[in-house]
Formats: structure tokens, C-alpha cells, sequence
């Protein structure tokens, strides 16, 4: 059943999703570059607030997955056609995040945070080990993919993983992740399988981000591992999700949009302080938003709702 | 770092000096440039780059700025760190295009920004003078940007030129056969590296030590170690910068004393020399230029005096010239009709402070430095693909 | 035996800058994501007054370790402390401070930029040939080798025999029970934190006479550093050495027999392992 609350969000969200569609006809190259950059990161903030959102555990592979995905697009672009590529690439970051959660999800999250931050360089160096073995090196991609056709692609992600996150939400995984979220004691006591549903929904995450991935190899044409592998990725999409606040499955894009804005603001006057910016919004969120802006307003809303009764 | 006072000033003076002779209005050209300045390509890209795009504004307005038919007009340069992430400079290059009213852009620093610029470019019709892209698929990339045009040369030129100063002195009986090799796990390393292999074996050379390391890699000493262990005459290294001076350090310390050591990217910096001095002499690397040349070394001098640091002997001269091609090219058109100027830049040789620039129907400059060496205290460029001025090579002569 | 050796080397430094780590998080309970920038600044230091005045790295650690240790100290007290009172599990501290550590680690990068500029730095010190058993090393290793031996020792002892250590000490072991017998929780931990810092700006210093380092080198300094404490056991220092020289001889020996290129897959594989079977580490407690 849907209640008429859902209705008229749903309603909503594909009002907004028809009009960010038409943007390559009303703005112009800039904005689009920029439509580009916010539709990119919404999808990877919200792929993984679907996951760190629940479980407090806060997952620097991003950059990991987006690697391994460019690199899919690389390599396989002479094989195969590109349309087959995108789901190989989720597939691979699938199992991948599988792997990783494998082996550190059971853990306390201390142990999780550590091994994503090294994660991006370990697959970084095992990709050029396998490359210098095999004597492939810095891969072209030259498609006929323009910047247009990417940003429709990223929406469409974006709009499958608005979908996910709905589904899972009304799903028993989603019920036995709220529980996670709030104890994860009483959730293990209560015999949900906490292992298997964070590793389910770190699969997810790794799957749109090797997808985003290999989505955006077209546009940078020469896919090395300096390129692919990124770190600042990884780190930028946290903030933004927490920015926004992971508790609502709008949140991310909340925290995206501004902090696109701000950086790209930073970046062309002082370029030299992109890091700084991104130290102080880490400030920013622990000490003023720890809930982000969904927490801003879930607090404002109460406080509203109590001053009225 | 303010992006535009220090050059409007500059502008602004020689605006003012101009003044007093009866001349035209003094018209503006927004040149825009995008280049790391943060990020790990910063360190590259500040030694070989910037200063150039600061020179070069420098010496254009100072002749009193560009002659477009007849109009002078004054260059002034809208800079942007794109922190070596190729996202930002995709970004840069729209900004300047369509918010900051640029009309032109120089092309950006490295193989891999300037590859995912080159749509930007193409679709601006902007042209794209690369002076920092090493490619070896040059048809390819000329097919599908025919805005861009490559000065560098790429990997195999490069390891063939080497193959051949090896050959030299190998059949002047002054080293063996033997080749120890290594390489930095990277995109131009690798590359290097494939290339280097089968040139090196059609030369008749063994290649008694093989192995690569990770870019970062703190610690060289099992590499130097297993290189000397596989007694070589020549230690060939792919590297870039921070393991250039890490495997040059090495080799001091364990007493690799091969009469030809060659390490890659960074070793034609002056701060190689500032580095290790006189133990430098002797040492290899990428690059070279012919110092003999006046135009180089009043080129050097300016460099110096303009920007405070002495230019690197690899892609410094390579970055101007490129700039040179650009000037050249809109005066020799007298518009600032974009076609025509790609079209100028195709149809013509140019007069730079490298020599003479020319590009074939693929877009390529097939001339350039391959490999240099420091001798006495300069780095003289010993073998090239064209280029005049090459002294011969002198054997490495231990570590003092 | 030339393996062994280079890798006790290398492992020494990595024990250095471990320790520091271990101070902060196993005593004081802050996970410093910030560590691997604070060596960067010690390595700074170091380069600055070498190549101004000439003055010897060994001398400059003198200047640097009572600066880190006031840094950290005030940065504890202004910045983590308030956390530490928020914090209502240990879990939720863990994530406060990883958030905080990165935004301060984020802000030294941007500060050593707008200092110093993205360039690399690097200074020839003592890199002159030394024979051991046979084979030649650097002196500049070998003397960073017995600086971090010193260090070491000297610490182990403090945390052993002084009230003032054993006190530290017994904070990482039951928080809880330590402030029942009257020990001052919240400013030893501040101590500890303090010192973890000047430790780590100290190897920094040390380390930077043979390594070629940069504004955003941090990380993998932190990386490392976070690999040896967990191996080797949260909270003991002993464990932190031991286990910084296996992993320097980990790593030469894959250098050397392997591949250079999989020094970082084999630290991560043994990192993983470990968190399979001996989440513990060598030489910890087991977590409760």
C-alpha cells in the first residue's frame, strides 16, 4: 500500500526529475558541466548515505569503485559496446564491496573506516601492478559520448537509486536496518542477520559508484590510475551526504547542491584552499550539524510543532 | 595568490609606457590558463609551466602586446589550479569560455589534464597547442581533435633515441651489454618502460634486471639493491620526480657505479643539480636542450630575471615555444578567427627559442629532445629527433 | 640477512611514528586521522631549519617535540575534549573523531600548501654509506634507526616505571576503574594525546632526512601507522614495535623477492588477516 504521503512524494520527485531533465535545453555549456558535477555526486552521496546512513559506518571507498568502474569503461570500450559496459562495472563493484565487507563489516566500524581509506590506493596500485605485468598503460576513451548524454545517464542513475532507496525503505531489510541504526545489539538479539544486511547494502553502494564510474570515463578520454583514483572523491561525497544529513533519502542532495556551489566558488577564488574548505566543513558538520540540514529541519519542525501545542 | 593583479600591473605599466608614442587604443586579450597548482602534478607543473605563462604575458605586452591587423592588443591572463584533478580543469575551461569571456586558452600541464580538456577545446574550436603531452597514438587523437597539435613526442621516440646513445657508447667499447632497468608504476613509466624493452633488445642489449615500484614508494633501497646485484653497465630509470632524486640518492649510497645512469622525468630540473652537485655530473635523463643556442640562453636569462627561477631543460623551453606558436600564429593571420589560426598553425614552420617548430599532417611535431646530460655543471642535450646542437655524450665517472 | 636488516631499518622508523599514534589512540582514545600531517610538519621543520641554518635535524627534534606537544595538547583540550564529554558510546566517539581528525588533518594540507606550496622537499642528510655485516646503508637510516630506538626505549620505560605512565597507561586499559582510584582521566588523557603528537611530529623529523615528502604525503603515513598499531595490539607500545619491524621486513622482503609494486597489498593482506583471526592484535586486549 501506498499512503497518499508517499503519493505526493513520489509525485513530487518526478516533477523535479522532468525539469532537471530539460536542463542541457534551457542552460548553457557551464551549467551543465556544473549539472554534470551535482548529478554525479547526488547519485554517489545517496547511494552511500543508503548505506553509512543506517550503520554509522562511514565508507571512504567511494573513490575505490569509481576507479574500478573508469577503468572498466577503459579497457573494455575496445570489446564490447558501452551499454554492456555499465552493468559489468556495477557487477564488479558489487563484489568487490562484498569482499571488502566480508572481511571488515563485522568488525567495529574504527577498523571499516581505516581499510576504506587505504582501499582506493591498494586497488590503485594492484591496477597498475596488473598493468605494467600486461603492458597496457594509460587507456583513450574516444567515444562520441558528449556531456548531454552523460548528464541523462547520471539522472537516470540517480532516479534508479532514488527507486532502491524507496523500495528498501518499505522492504524488511530496511526495517531490520532501522533497527541496526538505532542498536545494533537488539537487532542481533532480535535475529536480523546484521552482517548480511550491511553487506547487502554496501554492495549497493559499490555497484553505482563503479557505475558512475564508468559513466564518466568518456568525458575525461585518457583514463590513467592518477585519474581513476582520486582520493579527494571519496571525502568529498561524505561530506556532502552528511552535509545534507543522512536520514532522510533527500538529504544527500540537499548537502550536494551547496557544497558544489561553495566549492566551485572556493575553487576560482582561492584555489589553493579547496583542502582548507574541506577540513572546515568536516568542523562544520561535527559541531554544528551533526544531522545535517535533514536534522536542521527535523529539529526546527519540532520546535515549531511544540511552540504551536 | 591573486590571478590577476600581478599581470594587469604588468599590463597596466606597459599600457602606460606605450602611451607616450602616438598609437592605437589599446585593446585586450583574455587568455585564459589552467594548470595544476595544488595537487601532485603541482610540483611539475610550478617549475615548468607557470613561470612560462608569466614570462610569456610578460614579454608579449612588453613589446607592447600582439598585433592583430594592425590593433595592438594587450594580454591579459585569467589563471586557474585545476589540483591535477581533470574534473576541475574541464571545469576551468567552460568557465573561462563562457563566464570570464576568454578567448583563448592556453592548453593545460600533462598527458592527462590535456586529454580530457581536448573536447572542451574542440568544441570551443580553440587552438590547442600541447607542449606537456607525451603521446605515442598521435593519429588517433589528431582524428578525433583536429584542434591539437603535439610538440613532445611520446614514449617511443624517446626509449629509441636512448637505445641509440647506449648503442654508441656501448660500440665505442666503453660499457658491456648489460642493462639493469626499472620503472615507476605509472602511465608514463609503464609506457616508457614497454616501449624501452624491445628497443633495447633490437639493440643487441641483455636486460639483466626488470622490475617496477609503486609511485610513492618511500623506500628504493631493495630496487638499487637488486639493480647492483645483477652486475649491470647501464641503470636505466623510468622515474618521476620524487623517485628520481630517491633512486639517485640510493645509488650514492650503495655505491652503483655504472658509467651510465639515466633517470627519467625530473632530472632536467635545475634542482637536480641544486640536489646532488657535482655528483650529478654524468647523470641521464628526459629532456635536453642545445645551450649553446643564443636564443635558448637568452631565453634562460629572461626566464630567470622575469620569474626569479631558472627554467627546467626539458619542457620549459617546449611550454614558451608552444606560447610562441599561438602569438605567431594570430599575428600571422591578423584575426582572431579561431579556424584560421588552427589553420595557420598547420600550414606553417615557426621560429622559437627551441628552434624551429613544424607539424606534420598528423598534428605532431616530430622534432625534440629525447634524452640530455649534465656536464659540468649544465644539462646539454645529447641525442633528439631533429633538433640541432647535440653534444656528445661523457661516461659517469663514480659518485663525487 | 641483508633483507633482515633493511627492514629492521625501515621498521624502526615506521615504529616511531606508530607510537605516536598508539599514545593517542589507545591512551587517549582519539583516532588521529591528523597523524600522518603532523609528521609531515615535524618533516618540515626539519627541512626549513636545515636549509636556512644548516641545523642538524637531530637538534631541530628539540625545537619540534615541545611545539607538537603544546600543539596537540591545546588541540585536545579546545577541539576533542568537548567530544569526548558528548559522546555517548565509545562508538559514537570513534566517528566525532575521525570526522574532526580528517577536518584537521584536511586543514593542516591547506595550511602547509599556503606555507610552503605543493612542491616536494627533500634535503641530502648524512646519506653517506655505512657498512653493516657486509653490506652498505645509509647512515641517514641507520641514524633514524637509533634515534627511534632511543625514543622508544626511553618511552617504554616512562610508561613502565613512572607513576605518571603507569597512570596513562592504566587509562587505555579500564577507563573507568582508573578514575575509581583517583587518577585524572581527562588531563592524563590530554597528556597522552600531547605526547602521541610530539612523538609523531619528532619521527616526522627524523624521517624526512631519507624521504622525499610533500604537503599530501600524510596519508599513507597515517595508513601505515594505523596498520601497526591494530597489528600490533591497541594500547601497548611494546606490540606497536614489534610489530613496525615485521612490517618493515614484510615489506623488503616482498620489495626484493616479489614486487616492489605490492609492498601496500602485502601490509593490507596481513591487516586483513589479522582483523580475521586476531582482532586484537599481537599483544592486546581483547575488545569488549
Amino acid at each position: 500500500m501506498i499512503t497518499s504521503d508517499e503519493t505526493r512524494n513520489i509525485s513530487i520527485a518526478v516533477v523535479l526529475l522532468a525539469l532537471a531533465a530539460c536542463l542541457p535545453w534551457i542552460g548553457g555549456p557551464y551549467a551543465l558541466t556544473i549539472g554534470v558535477t551535482i548529478v554525479m555526486f547526488t547519485a554517489l552521496s545517496t547511494s552511500w548515505a543508503l548505506f553509512s546512513g543506517p550503520t554509522h559506518y562511514i565508507s571512504l571507498a567511494t573513490a575505490a569503485f569509481f576507479g574500478v568502474g573508469s577503468y572498466v569503461t577503459a579497457i573494455g570500450i575496445g570489446f564490447l559496446p558501452y551499454w554492456a559496459l555499465l552493468p559489468i562495472a556495477g557487477v564488479i563493484g558489487a563484489i568487490l564491496a562484498a569482499l571488502v565487507g566480508l572481511a571488515t563489516l563485522r568488525l567495529s566500524g574504527v577498523y571499516f573506516v581505516i581499510f576504506t581509506l587505504g582501499l582506493a590506493e591498494l586497488v590503485r596500485q594492484l591496477i597498475t601492478y596488473g598493468q605494467n605485468k600486461s603492458g597496457t598503460k594509460g587507456l583513450y576513451v574516444l567515444t562520441n559520448i558528449n556531456e548531454t548524454m552523460i548528464y541523462w545517464q547520471l539522472l537516470g542513475l540517480c532516479a534508479l537509486v532514488y527507486l532502491a532507496g524507496w523500495l528498501i525503505g518499505r522492504s524488511r531489510l530496511g526495517f531490520a536496518l532501522r533497527i541496526i541504526g538505532d542498536d545494533e545489539q537488539v537487532a542481533k538479539h532480535s535475529g536480523i542477520n546484521t552482517a548480511a544486511a550491511k553487506i547487502m547494502l554496501f554492495m549497493v553502494s559499490g555497484a553505482v559508484a563503479a557505475i558512475v564510474g564508468a559513466m564518466l570515463a568518456p568525458r575525461y578520454v585518457y583514463i590513467e590510475p592518477a585519474i581513476a583514483f582520486t582520493p579527494m572523491l571519496s571525502f568529498q561525497v561524505v561530506i556532502m551526504a552528511l552535509l545534507g544529513g543522512t536520514g532522510r533519502l533527500w538529504g544527500p542532495v540537499v548537502g550536494v547542491i551547496p557544497f558544489t556551489f561553495l566549492w566551485e566558488a572556493i575553487s576560482v577564488s582561492f584555489p589553493n584552499q579547496t583542502t582548507l574548505l574541506l577540513g572546515v566543513c568536516f568542523l562544520l558538520i561535527v559541531y554544528l550539524l551533526p544531522k545535517g540540514f535533514v536534522g536542521l529541519l527535523q529539529a526546527i519542525q519540532r520546535r515549531s510543532r511544540e511552540a504551536l501545542s | 595568490m591573486k590571478r590577476r593583479s600581478i599581470l594587469k600591473l604588468a599590463a597596466a605599466v606597459a599600457v602606460a609606457g606605450t602611451l607616450a608614442a602616438p598609437v592605437a587604443a589599446q585593446e585586450t586579450l583574455k587568455i585564459g590558463a589552467v594548470a595544476p597548482k595544488t595537487g601532485p602534478l603541482a610540483g611539475g607543473a610550478v617549475v615548468t609551466y607557470w613561470p612560462n605563462v608569466q614570462l610569456w604575458a610578460h614579454d608579449v605586452n612588453e613589446r607592447g602586446g600582439l598585433d592583430v591587423g594592425g590593433t595592438k592588443y594587450m594580454i591579459e591572463i585569467i589563471e586557474y589550479d585545476d589540483q591535477t584533478n581533470p574534473a576541475e580543469t574541464i571545469k576551468a575551461v567552460q568557465r573561462l569560455m563562457t563566464q570570464d569571456g576568454a578567448d583563448f586558452v592556453l592548453p593545460p600541464y600533462s598527458t592527462g589534464l590535456n586529454l580530457a580538456a581536448a573536447p572542451i577545446y574542440q568544441q570551443f574550436g580553440l587552438p590547442m597547442v600541447t607542449s606537456t603531452a607525451t603521446t605515442d597514438q598521435i593519429e588517433d587523437l589528431s582524428q578525433q581533435f583536429p584542434n591539437i597539435f603535439i610538440t613532445l613526442g611520446g614514449s617511443k621516440p624517446i626509449t629509441q633515441s636512448l637505445a641509440g646513445v647506449l648503442s654508441e657508447i656501448r660500440d665505442n667499447g666503453d660499457i658491456g651489454n648489460r642493462i639493469a632497468m626499472v620503472n615507476v608504476a605509472d602511465a608514463f613509466g609503464i609506457e616508457l618502460a614497454e616501449a624501452a624493452r624491445p628497443a633495447f633488445e633490437e639493440a643487441g642489449f641483455e636486460i639483466v634486471y626488470d622490475t617496477s615500484y609503486p609511485l610513492g614508494t618511500q623506500d628504493l633501497s631493495p630496487v638499487v639493491k637488486g639493480a647492483k646485484e645483477s652486475n649491470p653497465d647501464a641503470f636505466i630509470a623510468f622515474s618521476y620526480p620524487p623517485d628520481t632524486f630517491g633512486l639517485t640518492e640510493q645509488a650514492m649510497i650503495e655505491g652503483l657505479n655504472t658509467k651510465v645512469f639515466f633517470t627519467a622525468v625530473a632530472t632536467a630540473f635545475p634542482a637536480y643539480a641544486g640536489a646532488f652537485g657535482d655528483a650529478a655530473n654524468g647523470v641521464m635523463g628526459i629532456g635536453g636542450v642545445n645551450q649553446a643556442d643564443p636564443d635558448f640562453q637568452e631565453y634562460a636569462a629572461r626566464h630567470e630575471e622575469v620569474t626569479g627561477n631558472k627554467p627546467d631543460y626539458w619542457a620549459s623551453a617546449m611550454v614558451y615555444s608552444s606560447f610562441q606558436v599561438l602569438e605567431k600564429a594570430i599575428e600571422g593571420t591578423g584575426s582572431l578567427d579561431k579556424a584560421a589560426i588552427v589553420q595557420y598553425i598547420k600550414d606553417n614552420a615557426f621560429d622559437t627559442v627551441i628552434g624551429e617548430l613544424d607539424f606534420d599532417e598528423n598534428n605532431n611535431n616530430s622534432s625534440f629532445w629525447t634524452v640530455g646530460q649534465w656536464q659540468d655543471g649544465q644539462f646539454k642535450g645529447i641525442a633528439s629527433t631533429g633538433r640541432e646542437g647535440a653534444v656528445d655524450p661523457i661516461l659517469k665517472d663514480g659518485w663525487e | 640477512m641483508d633483507i633482515i636488516i633493511t627492514g629492521l631499518l625501515l621498521g624502526g622508523t615506521y615504529a616511531l611514528i606508530a607510537i605516536g599514534l598508539n599514545l593517542q589512540y589507545g591512551m587517549a582514545r582519539i583516532m588521529n586521522l591528523a597523524n600522518g600531517e603532523l609528521l609531515v610538519a615535524g618533516g618540515f621543520a626539519a627541512f626549513w631549519f636545515y636549509t636556512a641554518g644548516q641545523v642538524s635535524p637531530l637538534l631541530t627534534i628539540f625545537v619540534v617535540a615541545p611545539l607538537a606537544f603544546v600543539a596537540n595538547w591545546l588541540i585536545y583540550v579546545v577541539v576533542l575534549r568537548p567530544l569526548v564529554k558528548r559522546a555517548k558510546n565509545r562508538g559514537q566517539l570513534e566517528v566525532d573523531s575521525i570526522l574532526t581528525t580528517f577536518g584537521i588533518s584536511f586543514i593542516s594540507v591547506g595550511l602547509m600548501l599556503a606555507v610552503f606550496g605543493g612542491n616536494y622537499f627533500k634535503y641530502s642528510y648524512l646519506a653517506t654509506p655505512v657498512e653493516i655485516f657486509g653490506a652498505t646503508y645509509g647512515s641517514n637510516r641507520v641514524t633514524a634507526f637509533v634515534v627511534a630506538a632511543i625514543i622508544s626505549a626511553v618511552l617504554l620505560l616512562w610508561l613502565h616505571l613512572s607513576r605518571t605512565g603507569m597512570a596513562i597507561r592504566a587509562i587505555s586499559v579500564a577507563p573507568n576503574s582508573a578514575r575509581l582510584v583517583g587518577i585524572n582521566v581527562p588531563q592524563l588523557a590530554a597528556i597522552a594525546f600531547a605526547l602521541g603528537g610530539a612523538v609523531t611530529a619528532v619521527g616526522g623529523s627524523v624521517v624526512s632526512t631519507f624521504l622525499t615528502l610533500d604537503a599530501s604525503t600524510g596519508v599513507i603515513f597515517t595508513l601505515k601507522a594505523l596498520i601497526i598499531v591494530i597489528m600490533g595490539g591497541v594500547g601497548d607500545v611494546r606490540g606497536t614495535i614489534i610489530a613496525a619491524l615485521l612490517l618493515g621486513i614484510l615489506e623488503t622482503f616482498v620489495a626484493r623477492v616479489i614486487d616492489p609494486g605490492l609492498t601496500l597489498a602485502a601490509a593490507y593482506l596481513v591487516f586483513v588477516l589479522i582483523l580475521l583471526f586476531r582482532p586484537q592484535g599481537l599483544f592486546g586486549q581483547a575488545q569488549t
